[in-house]
């Protein structure tokens, strides 16, 4: 036998096949139902923003690994996941160069300044956002559909309420139906409005294993039991607005939520409850993006509360 | 029969089919055995022969007055060619006694049966396996006389045999379950005896069928064993998962077995002990799987302890030119060589040789924290916060989140899609916690 370099190395020898990069490109192929949504619904404009939005992310990520002497990695798809969820949460009409602004903040204060993929502890498309939201508010806030400046379901929903028909159904208020909101023609955010195209997207990184199943049933079911508990409409508030959206693909992100089963059901439930504390008794009609940033803040907490129980562990 | 599992772990690829429909064959004699003097965990043995010796074949050739320890005998007959010092498979120094064959195979005295089980008291029986140099044989190499000597106090109700055969590519358990089915259950019955348990079970996977099925009929009229159907998964064959799944009972952490009254027996082991009792032969050769895809003809051996690796590979084709990776034991928890020269011990339960495409290397990447080394650790440990403390000497954390715990399964870096070495960070937390331990109770100040 011919005396050949054998490897030598540690245990396991075997890895399974799965990578960061299959995980992050396996999310961006489950936002592609939603991405076709987006376009379909509010036109080549919306195309426009979820490119700019990437190629910010990208651009951005790749000058801060430059600039910092670190390897660069924006092919592992994780830059592209994040300005697409960026995209998904902005308006339509959003001014070009509003897209660039919150790419680049999303990607530079959401994530390189704490050291890049894995450390941030704040969704980075959802800083995106804030900070848009915060510094542009009306180009944030103005909603089209089918061409015509419209309302969101949210704030129409909330707006009758104002009329005192409380009890009131959606489709009793309002001139859109659950298949409306379901299939997502109704005004909002590119990524808000179609549920199925999100569930779609959510079915496949459910399959693979991708996200937990815990947050998302967590979020949703709170959402639905209180709000109908209060007497509002629960299937319009779970289809309506980024509720779907950030369930399925922003609290479930792997780096900002609880490493823990228990955790992630706390997650979940903590979620959904400040969205619906923001929904129903707070100043703006939407929710979604305060809730998961506010628990965000509360992982490292709720992983170190939530420690499981080892294998024969004496108390 | 409905398979029983415990909570968490992984489904792996199998590999078993390249061996499975191989039968045991006898592998040739070797003309050289290299014998360790440890092969088990304990005490090193000291040899009992020198250069120049004439030695027969079962005949002890190293020992050592230690209860955790077990003593060693010469594989073939001839003469004792050097002590030197070697390399074991685990990567230890130690010393061996090199044998060169005469051929002869000459029984040494007192290789002879040891009468008859229904005769022989508990203290016999432990006493033949001690002498015989029985140790478990799952690739762990506890002395077995040690095991199933009951602390005080304590009470063994199971023996449980561990049929599971969980790692990838291994079908030499598999194989002695077809095969000698009734030296299993004889040894199994011995075990039982030894330690006054009065229930046996046998765990076998259900990716092994016709096991169970022979087992089963080998097993007709016996009242106190019974075969349990497990899960294929991996760990199953942990003896902590085993137990869990069988008699949902948990082995408190750092603590035995015993505790929760079960011993847990390897099947070879229990072959060996069969072999002892009724030939009165020592512990002098085992069963192997040769296999991978690195391989060219994958096969089933039973070879004579010492046996350089190098031989036992030519026995399975010899390695193909893409060969990149030979690992005694298991892939999940087996150790890879430098050295072919290596010579297989009673803890070898096979060589898996995995091909240059199997052994891609590749650099750790950031941690996404997905917690899959959290959703499948048997042990219910969060590898990811432990690596991370070892990374960072943080040893009072590593406690806290119960490093010692960790059976270095290897799950975590398994799935780990960043690659990240999780176990091997950890096996250095559990060094630092033992040394932090070990200096503290010899009283000296921690400055940590």
């Amino acid at each position: 036998m011919k005396n050949k370099g054998l490897i030598v190395s540690s245990t396991p020898h075997l890895r399974d096949r799965t990578t960061n990069e299959e995980i992050m490109w396996s999310v961006v192929l489950a936002l592609v139902p939603a991405i076709i949504a987006a376009v379909y619904f509010f036109g080549l404009q919306a195309f426009f923003v979820i490119v700019v939005s990437v190629s910010g992310s990208v651009i951005t990520e790749f000058l801060f690994q430059k600039a910092r002497g670190k390897k660069v990695t924006i092919n592992d798809g994780s830059a592209v996941v994040t300005g697409i969820l960026l995209a998904l949460t902005l308006p339509p009409t959003s001014p070009l160069w509003m897209v660039l602004v919150g790419s680049l903040v999303a990607i530079g204060l959401g994530k390189q300044v704490f050291g890049g993929l894995g450390h941030n502890p704040f969704n980075p498309a959802l800083v995106g956002r804030a900070f848009l939201l915060a510094a542009y508010p009306t180009p944030m806030t103005t909603w089209i559909l089918d061409g015509k400046t419209t309302a969101t379901p949210l704030s129409t929903i909330n707006a009758g309420l104002m009329d005192g028909t409380a009890s009131a159904t959606v489709a009793e208020i309002v001139d859109f139906s659950y298949w409306d909101l379901f299939i997502g023609h109704v005004g909002g955010s590119l990524g808000e409005t179609s549920a199925l195209a999100l569930l779609l997207g959510a079915v496949y990184l459910l399959y693979k294993g991708f996200i937990d199943w815990r947050i998302p049933t967590g979020m949703l079911s709170t959402v639905f039991i209180i709000t109908f508990i209060a007497g509002r409409d629960p299937i319009a508030h779970l289809l309506a607005g980024g509720l779907i959206l950030g369930a399925f693909f922003m609290a479930t992100d792997m780096v900002t939520s609880p490493v823990t089963k228990r955790g992630r059901w706390i997650f979940g439930i903590g979620t959904g409850l400040i969205v619906v504390i923001i929904r129903l008794w707070g100043g703006y009609p939407e929710g979604v993006m305060y809730a998961i940033l506010l628990m965000n803040t509360a992982v490292p907490l709720i992983d170190r509360y939530t420690r499981p129980r080892s294998l024969g562990e004496v108390a | 029969m409905r398979a029983l599992t415990f909570k968490q772990g992984i489904y792996l690829d199998e590999n078993k089919s390249l061996t499975s429909g191989k039968a045991l064959q006898q592998a040739s004699r070797p003309e050289l055995v290299v014998i360790p003097m440890v092969q088990h965990i304990g005490t090193p043995c000291k040899p009992l022969v020198k250069k120049g010796d004439h030695v027969d074949l079962g005949q002890k050739i190293g020992d050592i007055d230690s209860f955790i320890s077990a003593p060693i005998h010469a594989s073939v007959s001839g003469t004792v060619k050097e002590i030197r010092t070697v390399l074991t498979p685990e990567g230890k120094l130690c010393e061996a006694v090199v044998i060169e064959s005469d051929g002869e195979d000459h029984l040494a005295e007192g290789v002879s049966p040891k009468g008859d089980l229904e005769e022989l008291g508990r203290e016999e029986i432990i006493e033949i396996i001690r002498e015989a140099g029985i140790v478990g044989m799952g690739g762990a190499m506890f002395p077995t006389h040690a095991k199933l000597s009951i602390p005080e106090g304590k009470k063994a109700e199971y023996l449980i045999l561990n049929g599971s055969e969980c790692e990838p590519f291994l079908t030499g358990d598999y194989r002695l379950m077809l095969e000698r089915s009734e030296d299993i259950i004889y040894g199994l019955k011995a075990l039982m005896k030894a330690i006054g348990a009065e229930k046996g079970i046998i765990g076998i996977e259900d990716n092994k069928a016709d096991a169970i099925e022979t087992m089963q009929k080998a097993l007709t009229g016996e009242k106190d064993i019974e075969i349990k159907k497990l899960v294929t998964k991996y760990p199953q064959g942990g003896e902590r998962m085993l137990i869990k799944a069988i008699l949902n009972r948990e082995v408190p952490a750092n603590g035995l077995p015993i505790d929760v009254g079960v011993i847990v027996n390897n099947i070879a082991t229990a072959v060996a002990v069969a072999e002892a009792i009724k030939k009165g032969m020592p512990l002098i050769e085992r069963s192997i799987t040769i296999t991978g895809h690195g391989v060219n003809e994958p096969v089933n051996l039973v070879f004579r302890i010492g046996t350089p690796i190098e031989e036992l590979l030519a026995q399975a084709g010899g390695l193909k030119a893409d060969a990149a990776k030979v690992i005694m034991g298991g892939p999940m928890t087996g150790c890879a060589q430098a050295d072919l020269q290596v010579a297989a011990t009673k803890g070898t339960t096979g060589i898996v040789v995995l091909t240059e495409n199997e052994v891609e290397e590749f650099d750790p990447q950031p941690c996404i924290r997905c917690a899959r080394c959290v959703d499948a650790c048997p042990e219910f440990l969060m590898p990811l916060n432990l690596a991370n403390y070892a990374e960072h000497g943080m040893v009072e954390s590593l406690e806290k989140y119960q490093v010692l715990s960790c059976i270095e399964c290897g799950i975590c870096s398994y799935v780990c899609p960043a690659r990240r070495p999780l176990l091997h960070n950890i096996r250095i937390g559990k060094a630092e916690v033992m040394a932090k331990n070990a200096s503290s109770s010899r009283g000296e100040i921690n400055e940590e």
